[in-house]
């Protein structure tokens, strides 16, 4: 069975790259295109991992994921939080409130593949 | 009777007055007072009666009956009805140091010197024909002693020529000289004068036996009796008037007299002296309220017998009736009992004569002459000179000026009148104080310029229907001053003054004198401020009851002092005799029982004691002023108080400055503040917009990035889907330049390094193709954009493809922030007298006022962004402002009528001289 990635990002561009780098892995992906709609897809059915930008409307990335992390029963979630904010100071802050992993914008796709492969488990694909 | 004779006798009088005056000071020094009861105190007080009771009664009682007694009757009403008065005079007296009436008044008013010296000067002249009474006298009774028959003369026969002239200026220079032995053999620093009190009393005593003596020799010795003598008298029809009170004045004559000889006993200097100054003991008035009156009952009992005596003796001679009491024992051959009434004659004036100069002379001295000295800072400064001599000089030159002012008197004036119109004269020139003192001490309202004003219209009163008719009357001034009034006009007739006729000189003057004194006293005293010394000296003598029990509790009225012992003995000693200081000073110790270390501090104890000391030389208000001088810290005096204001307001000006200077300090301060926190905002700003441009250009390179890569990666990918991927990143790389490009061109314009094309532009063509270019992005949002631009706008100066720039930023804001769906973006321009003014509105939320003026600045950005629209760069309003104010217009941001954001913007028409013209032509 396929894992399931939720992506949570605003600029329609990027969403279309991470969804098809995602599917390519071979996870299912669903869209959210902003903190409140990633909050509700997240209720409606609780995904393996959530690849989180931080500069979104309505509800930040660091809001939604402190928000997962105030709910015990998406403690399973791996959360990856993607900015363009790319100082240190921002991974320690995104770190701090529970995300497993940060990766700064803009980033190399495979990269991001293999990291999101490690955190859910699975070996590096060959 | 010889000359010789008489004068020998006279010395020697008054030789043994002298000794007695000097045996009363001995005991008074060695503390075993003759003078400290009430029965001296009485005597002393029986001053009161001079030549004017000794001779003048008589003369009185000979013409006008019992006209004599008003004078008497005053007195004892004062002391038997109103003692109370007297013991608060007395109190006031004692508590404050008073050494003069004038000294009481100008203490009373706020130590004013300017009301010391006008009371000295009233005083002195209103006492002038007071003095000329008693020199007359003695030279008369002297005179007729002399030339009594069967006496060789070598004296001028009628008392007239230069030989009268040079007994009555013997009179007055021998008079002058034991005045001045007798109140200023030394400046007497605390002590009262106790041998002079006792020498006057003794005087007081000589006088009643003398009149006794010729009033028992005229009813006993000549006649059987008073039945007899009065049968007698009433058995002659020119003696009817003695039994009657008299004539059509009479009544009022009385009551005048009686009110002005009740004013007297208090308000003539030398009786305040006596009666206020002198007293040693409160307790001895209340023996006095009833000893006085007796005095003056027992003294009065002879006049009329001696008086009806003297008429029959003299029948048909113009006898001088003042002088009945020396020429009946004479004319019935008593030379003895003749000598004695001339020695008795001579108390009286004597003890009159030496305690008004003495009292005069202290108010000269300490209220004229000091106040005067120490306004030319004579006294201050460093030498350090004995001035105590000095002071001894100036009251002795005083008694002289002032016996000589009563012998001038005596010249002009008094040869033509009668004793007791002579001394009423200066009874209504002292009853003049009675105001300022009677009002004074029991109304705290009373002001200084009131009892200026009062005391200064009553005076001139006083000369104008007194003063001034009585030279008038010894041909001194033209009589028709009298009868026909200055100039003729009737209506200023000192005797009718204002029209006022049918009363007597007498009442007619204390009327109008009285009527203004009173009246300007209270009517200025109403309407004046009252500065806080009088206010302080006010308070001081009308609760001067409360005052004494408060002021043994707290003491001084000085706060703290830095004057040494040394310095206060030194002061004090420069005024009083150093060896005299000295022993005042270890008395005081003595008494307080305390140590006086020379360079201790002196305390508010010792320094009252020194003021008391000063006071007592100098007179209270001065010698406020000189302890003022050497204690640092304490106000003092009002030209003391004036310096201090002075320098005071120097420094609160200076102090104001100062109080400006730190605000304006506090104010760039502020403004220090206001622009490090707008620095250091503008510093977090610029951080943010780094931040931001930081995001805004990785977003595009996030996409073009991660689509070269799956190209790259993903060699599979189908054709259409490479086609769109290739679309993504070329249209993200155009987006990265825009961006690139307002980045550079805000620095450039920034820095003054922007090529302009300036040039004359249509506004209308630029604001259409701006508009044009912004289609499909309304088309988009589904905007509604209307465009109303006036026709015949003249050409603007400006970069055409700047001015395109700003009406497309504003427009795209616009349609950013409008209403979704439903938004609505209006673009006008109104042509104004220099400029076109250009407006682009929207139906959004509008910007709140406080960030009006803010959103020009680069790098702010609101937080009421549209939740649907992508951020913005912060950078487009900022080159907006740059463009348009680089063209010579503003712009601006207001709240829109449908509550949204209205931009506004200027841009100058390109030559002002031709639309000047297309305006006239229109």
């Amino acid at each position: 069975m396929s894992h399931s990635v939720l992506v949570v990002e605003d600029e329609p561009n990027i969403v279309l790259s991470l969804q098809f780098v995602m599917k390519k892995a071979g996870f299912t992906v669903r869209i959210a295109g902003d903190g409140q709609e990633a909050l509700n897809e997240i209720a409606r059915d609780i995904p393996d991992l959530v690849l989180l930008d931080i500069m979104l409307p309505k509800r930040d990335g660091l809001d939604v994921c402190e928000t997962i992390r105030a709910n015990p029963d998406w403690s399973a979630i791996k959360i990856v939080m993607l900015s363009a904010k790319s100082r240190e100071a921002d991974k320690e802050k995104a770190l701090a409130i529970g995300a497993d992993d940060f990766i700064a914008k803009p980033f190399s796709t495979r990269e991001l593949g293999d990291r999101v492969k490690a955190l859910l488990g699975l070996g590096v694909s060959s | 009777m010889s000359g010789g004779l008489v004068i020998s006798v006279s010395f020697m009088y008054l030789g043994l007055i002298f000794a007695i005056a000097y045996y009363g000071d001995i005991r008074a020094e060695q503390g075993r007072s003759l003078t400290k009861n009430p029965y001296i105190y009485t005597l002393s007080i029986a001053v009161f009666c001079t030549s004017w009771t000794f001779y003048g009664s008589v003369g009185r009682a000979a013409t006008s009956g019992l006209g004599f007694l008003p004078i008497y009757l005053g007195p004892t009403l004062m002391f038997m009805v109103w003692s109370v008065v007297l013991v608060k005079i007395i109190r006031i007296c004692k508590v404050n140091r008073i050494t003069s009436i004038a000294d009481f008044i100008s203490s009373r008013f706020g130590k004013s010197s300017t009301l010391g010296g006008l009371v000295t000067i009233i005083a002195v002249i209103g006492t002038m024909p007071y003095i000329s009474l008693q020199l007359k006298s003695i030279a008369t009774s002297f005179t007729i002693l002399v030339n009594a028959p069967g006496e060789p003369s070598m004296w001028s026969s009628n008392g007239e020529g230069i030989f009268a002239m040079d007994t009555t200026f013997m009179v007055a220079l021998t008079l002058a000289m034991f005045s001045i032995l007798f109140g200023t053999r030394h400046i007497d620093a605390s002590e009262h004068h106790e041998g002079l009190v006792a020498a006057i009393a003794f005087e007081s005593v000589v006088k009643l036996f003398a009149f006794l003596a010729v009033g028992i020799f005229v009813t006993y010795g000549i006649n059987d009796g008073f039945v007899d003598l009065f049968s007698k008298a009433q058995a002659r029809t020119d003696l009817d008037f003695v039994f009657n009170i008299g004539n059509d004045t009479g009544y009022s004559q009385w009551m005048t007299m009686t009110i002005l000889s009740m004013a007297a006993i208090i308000c003539l200097p030398r009786q305040f002296y006596i009666t206020a100054v002198e007293n040693a003991d409160e307790g001895h008035l209340r023996k006095a309220v009833w000893l006085f009156p007796l005095y003056l009952l027992i003294i009065n009992l002879f006049v009329l017998p001696i008086a009806v005596g003297g008429k029959m003796t003299f029948a048909g001679t113009s006898a001088d009736a003042d002088m009945f009491v020396l020429t009946v024992p004479i004319f019935h051959d008593q030379g003895a009992l003749a000598l004695f009434v001339f020695i008795g004659g001579l108390s009286a004036a004597s003890s009159m004569v030496i305690v008004a100069a003495i009292a005069l002379s202290t108010m000269v001295c300490n209220n004229i002459v000091m106040p005067i000295l120490l306004r030319m800072h004579w006294t201050g400064g460093e030498e350090r000179r004995d001035l105590s001599g000095l002071l001894l000089l100036i009251r002795r030159a005083s008694i002289v000026v002032i016996l000589f002012l009563g012998y001038g008197y005596f010249r002009i004036a008094s040869e033509s009148h009668s004793l007791v119109t002579i001394g009423l004269v200066s009874f209504s020139a002292a009853a003049q104080f009675a105001p300022a003192i009677f009002i004074g001490i029991f109304w705290k309202g009373a002001s200084r310029n009131g009892a200026l004003v009062g005391l200064l219209l009553g005076f001139l009163i006083w000369v104008y229907t007194l003063l001034l008719p009585s030279f008038a009357q010894s041909g001194w001034l033209p009589i028709s001053f009298i009868e026909n009034g200055p100039y003729g006009i009737a209506f200023l007739k000192p005797y009718a003054l204002f029209g006022l006729e049918g009363l007597d000189r007498l009442t007619h003057a204390l009327l109008w004198s009285m009527f203004f004194n009173i009246g300007g006293f209270i009517v200025i005293s109403l309407r004046s401020q009252q500065g806080a010394m009088e206010r302080i000296q006010g308070t001081l003598f009308v609760d001067v009851f409360l005052h004494t029990e408060e002021q043994k509790e707290s003491g001084s009225r000085y706060w703290s002092g830095s004057a040494t012992i040394t310095d206060l003995q030194e002061l004090v000693g420069r005024f009083v005799g150093d060896r005299r200081a000295a022993q005042a000073f270890h008395r005081f110790a003595q008494e307080n029982n305390i140590q006086l270390n020379k360079t201790t501090i002196a305390d508010s104890a010792l320094l009252d004691h020194a003021e008391t000391l000063l006071a007592g030389a100098i007179g209270s208000a001065t010698a406020r002023v000189m302890i003022g001088s050497v204690v640092k810290g304490e106000i003092v005096g009002l030209d003391d108080v004036y310096q201090i204001l002075d320098e005071t307001s120097q420094v609160i000006e200076y102090s104001r400055q100062l109080e400006t200077k730190s605000k304006e300090l506090e104010d760039t301060t502020k403004q220090l503040q206001t622009a490090n926190e707008r620095l250091k905002e503008l510093d977090e700003l610029k951080d943010d917009l780094l931040s931001t441009i930081s995001h805004e250009l990785r977003t595009p390179l996030t996409s073009i990035r991660a689509f070269s890569e799956i190209l790259s990666d993903n060699p599979e990918v189908l054709e259409e889907e490479r086609k769109r991927f290739l679309g993504v990143i070329i249209k993200e790389s155009q987006r990265l330049t825009r961006l690139i490009d307002q980045i550079l061109d805000l620095a450039k314009m920034e820095a003054g390094r922007m090529d302009w094309s300036m040039g004359k532009v249509e506004l209308v063509e630029a604001v259409e193709q701006a508009l044009a270019a912004m289609d499909g992005l309304v088309k988009e949002k589904n905007v509604e954009l209307t465009l109303t631009i006036p026709s015949g706008v003249p050409p603007v100066m400006a970069d055409r493809d700047q001015l395109v720039q700003v009406v497309i930023n504003l427009v795209s804001n616009a349609i950013k922030f409008c209403k979704h769906p439903g938004g609505k973006v209006e673009v006008s321009a109104v042509i104004r007298e220099n400029d076109v003014m250009v407006s682009v509105s929207d139906n959004g939320a509008g910007i709140l006022p406080e960030n009006q003026n803010r959103i020009f600045e680069k790098f702010h950005q609101t937080n009421q962004i549209s939740d649907q629209m992508p951020r913005g760069t912060g950078l487009g309003l900022a080159i907006c402002r740059e463009i348009i104010t680089f063209f010579g217009g503003k712009i601006w941001v207001k709240t829109a009528k449908e509550k949204g954001a209205c931009f506004l913007f200027t841009v100058p028409f390109a030559l002002p001289e031709i639309k000047t013209t297309a305006m006239s032509a229109e």
